[in-house]
């Protein structure tokens, strides 16, 4: 049976049939869709958790108790579940467990590019790289023979190109009917990883590392396809496909299990061919260990000196960005390996097309906050999340953006530094409970004067709107206790707090305002449903600028809505163009209409009282 | 069946539903018999960026990524994209545009003109010479929804590629809530016709 499934619903429909009980994972690009998709199959049980480490805590809980289980997460996840990972992989399994990377290169939805093969060589466990969903639903039933034959923890390593394209894929009708596991283990020297047991676990680990290598060669997913023995690639991933596509000639040793490496295989592969290489994205990851093995890569020594670049960077192909065809080909001639090829010359003047980054969406009620934070000129530490596009222009009120939870750390740190102004930090609902409560526990706790603003958008939102702990629904839509933002944080101590609508400017802007003037820590909550949530689209009502009224002041045009666009009419006075709104895009939140200073942007109350009078 | 491979380049503004037409034509390809991949990326281009989808068709399909230079077909759901991407269509490629502006948030912050009709008929130009413009929201209008457009120009491109009609629909039917079918049955002949000149 064949369905045409992306990567991440590849996965998904892997870890069913591989008889899996539980899910848990943080929403984060590319690898959002997997814990969607799983959550929808019968007698599962799959969540979001509140963050990557509890996320991979809980998987591990599961998998000890008996019940093959899983966390997803994007690369930067890995980092936050760091610590839980080095634990599992001290301890092992009482059933399968594995953890999911969506690694992203060239960083479509990241703030940073790594290359999370690495951490399964850090931790001492088996890294399994899929090179189409195919091979993602195979690899990730495998996984989980591996997990429990070797008693490890696996890494199920994505990229985007891997999670985000679909392609046709053998499935399985039926399910693997496991066993109900025996009572939760009772094996302290095993599972309590106090220094004396954990002294003891570390050759075990180092064993099973080597088990593990010779497991490789005959792993059925290390592959080679004979072709011409005149090049041989080594390669995993999606830079498998780019091998094919640009060295179709060429014999190619696919790897689907990138770490540890068939060393035997390798050699082998390496002794039959006349040049040798390694095709792989990001890090030299396969290469280091390659070249460790004692194997002589070939060498492009007439075009790059031998050792000029390495090892800072790979010899062949790019360290930096994702792969792709043209990349492959470009570095392929550079290198001697293909034919050099006149590239096809490009007509000039594309430079000239005005650009179109992502911007907040038309109706986004992070927008009113922005607006005013600009106008107040204050140093604003953000996060991640939508309300990251705060910073493009004309909004432009966004400093610093690190990671999950970053900005109230970081406002923290400047504050207690002896910055001279007065620091903002601006964290949605979400990323709050990932990681910012125990931030926004330092301010209080440490005695620093942040501004803290949370902006509660209802959702997980940059993500595709993904159920929270603020929602009061689970991922598998079960009704749950909703938990109050506001109440958590007057819980802690914080005595200015306030909760208000997020498209209420004038508030927004009082209460800033007021708060400037003390030296105390403060909350402000705003809060208002994101604007492409069902809810909110049965709302919208388009707004429309009375342009007798309208004088081209340009006021409008600084919110930074995309549903506000210049018209052709011009101002007789002052020559500028007046505004006009997009029906199809403005959704009536009237941000625009609460900043006009000559009342020339309809309310909704206006336009709906119109309406009315027409059809009376 | 004889299988030439062909690349589709899709490419819009996040929100006109270029990935609900990338997959109406992966769901084709498969149903007339080719191997299949469909790229695109989800995140940040979903809040008003510019989006684009790689669809190939092919006896066997290795990268998901058209390489530059070598799209069959260009299928532009807004006019300023199709411009942005024509590298990626081959000399004497199909360029199929849906005649539509959505202007970038830069016209107004960073003062960059939205180009004119002309140069952007010249950069298509330069190109390939075939190129087809459609009136895709206006004639969704028409039909009494302009979200129905990313079907106009699913019908257009029907026409243009000379397919089994009979696949296309039933296609459609498997993708498309039966709510909306009869809409965009009617949309995709609109759009039928608007080339069939």
């Amino acid at each position: 049976m064949k369905r045409l499934l992306s990567g991440n619903e590849a996965v998904a429909r892997g870890a069913w049939e591989a008889g899996v009980k539980v899910g848990s994972a943080y929403p984060g690009t590319p690898s959002t869709e997997i814990m969607e998709t799983f959550a929808q199959y019968p007698d599962v049980y799959a969540e979001w958790a509140p963050n990557e480490k509890v996320a991979l805590d809980v998987a591990i809980g599961a998998a000890y108790a008996g019940r093959r289980a899983f966390a997803a997460m994007k690369h930067v996840g890995v980092n936050v579940a760091a610590d839980a990972l080095f634990a599992a992989a001290m301890t092992g399994v009482e059933a399968g467990l594995v953890v999911i990377s969506g690694d992203d290169p060239s960083m479509h939805s990241s703030q940073n590019e790594q290359d999370n093969r690495q951490f399964a060589k850090f931790a001492r466990i088996p890294c399994l790289d899929p090179a189409d969903s195919q091979d993602a639903r195979d690899l990730m039933i495998a996984a989980f023979d591996i997990s429990e034959q070797f008693d490890t923890l696996v890494m199920l390593r994505m990229t985007t190109r891997v999670c985000h394209t679909s392609s046709p894929v053998e499935i399985n009708a039926q399910r693997l009917n496991l066993p109900e596991p025996e009572k939760y283990p009772r094996n302290p020297a095993k599972y309590c990883m106090v220094p004396a047991n954990a002294r003891k676990r570390h050759p075990v680990i180092e064993a099973r590392i080597q088990d593990l290598a010779a497991f490789a060669e005959t792993f059925p997913f290390n592959r080679c396809e004979w072709r011409s023995t005149d090049l041989g690639i080594i390669t995993g991933g999606i830079a498998y496909q780019y091998a094919r596509e640009v060295f179709p000639e060429a014999s190619v040793l696919k790897l689907g299990m990138v770490y540890p490496l068939p060393k035997k295989m390798i050699l082998d592969f390496a002794a039959k061919v006349n040049k040798l290489i390694v095709l792989e994205e990001l890090d030299p990851f396969i290469e280091e260990q390659v070249r460790l093995m004692g194997v002589r890569l070939y060498h492009p020594s007439e075009v790059i000196p031998e050792g000029a670049e390495y090892p800072l960077t790979k010899s062949i192909f790019p360290i930096i960005g994702e792969l792709d065809p043209a990349a492959v080909r470009v570095s392929g001639q550079q290198a001697g390996l293909l034919p050099p090829q006149e590239l096809r010359a490009l007509p000039a003047g594309n430079g000239s097309l005005p650009p179109r980054p992502p911007v907040l969406c038309p109706g986004c009620p992070h927008r009113s906050s922005f607006y005013i934070l600009h106008k107040l000129g204050v140093p604003v530490n953000g996060d991640i999340g939508c309300y990251t596009l705060g910073m493009v222009q004309p909004l432009d009120a966004l400093h610093t953006v690190g990671c999950m939870g970053a900005s109230i750390g970081v406002a923290h740190g400047a504050a207690v530094a002896g910055d001279k102004e007065r620091h903002v930090a601006v964290i949605g609902d979400s990323t709050f409970f990932h990681s910012g409560i125990p931030a926004l526990i330092n301010v209080l706790y440490n005695k620093s004067n942040v501004i803290t603003i949370i902006m509660d958008n209802r959702v997980t939102g940059m993500t595709g709107h993904q159920e929270n702990p603020g929602t009061g629904r689970t991922l598998q839509q079960k009704e749950t206790k909703e938990i109050e933002i506001e109440a958590l944080v007057r819980a802690l101590g914080f005595e200015k707090v306030a909760t208000v609508e997020a498209y209420n400017v004038k508030a927004i802007e009082a209460l800033l305002k007021e708060w400037l003037k003390s030296d105390e820590p403060a909350v402000l909550i705003t809060r208002e449903e994101c604007a492409l949530l069902p809810g909110a689209r049965s709302r919208w009502l388009p707004l429309e600028v009375v342009i007798e009224k309208c004088n081209g002041c340009t006021l409008c045009f600084r919110v930074g809505c995309p549903a506000i666009l210049k018209s052709e009419e011009l101002d007789p006075r002052t020559g500028r163009p007046l505004a006009k709104i997009d029906p199809l895009l403005c959704t009536g939140c009237e941000i625009c209409a609460q900043v006009c200073p000559r009342d020339a942007i309809l309310f909704r109350n206006q336009i709906l009282a119109r309406e009315t009078e027409v059809s009376l | 069946m004889k299988h030439t491979a062909i690349n589709f380049v899709l490419v819009g503004v996040g929100g006109q539903g270029t990935i609900l037409a990338s997959d109406v034509l992966a769901e084709l390809g498969l149903k007339l018999g080719y191997d299949v991949k469909k790229a695109e990326v989800h995140g940040m281009s979903q809040r008003g960026g510019s989006v684009i989808s790689h669809l190939r068709w092919g006896a066997q399909v290795f990268s998901p990524i058209i390489p530059r230079g070598e799209g069959d077909v260009l299928v532009a759901f807004e006019k300023l994209e199709s411009a942005r991407f024509r590298d990626l269509l081959k000399p004497g490629g199909l360029a199929l545009i849906n005649d539509y502006a959505i202007e970038p948030l830069t016209v107004n912050t960073a003062g960059i003109a939205y180009p004119e009709d002309e140069y952007l008929r010249q950069q298509l130009i330069q190109v390939t010479d075939r190129v087809h413009w459609v009136k895709g929201i206006e004639i969704a209008e028409g039909l009494g929804n302009a979200r129905a457009a990313n079907v106009v120009m699913l019908g257009a491109l029907s026409a243009l590629l000379d397919l089994d009609e009979q696949s296309w629909e039933e296609v459609l039917t498997m993708r498309i809530p039966p709510k909306y079918l009869e809409l965009n049955r009617k949309a995709f002949q609109a759009g039928r016709a608007a080339v069939a000149d």
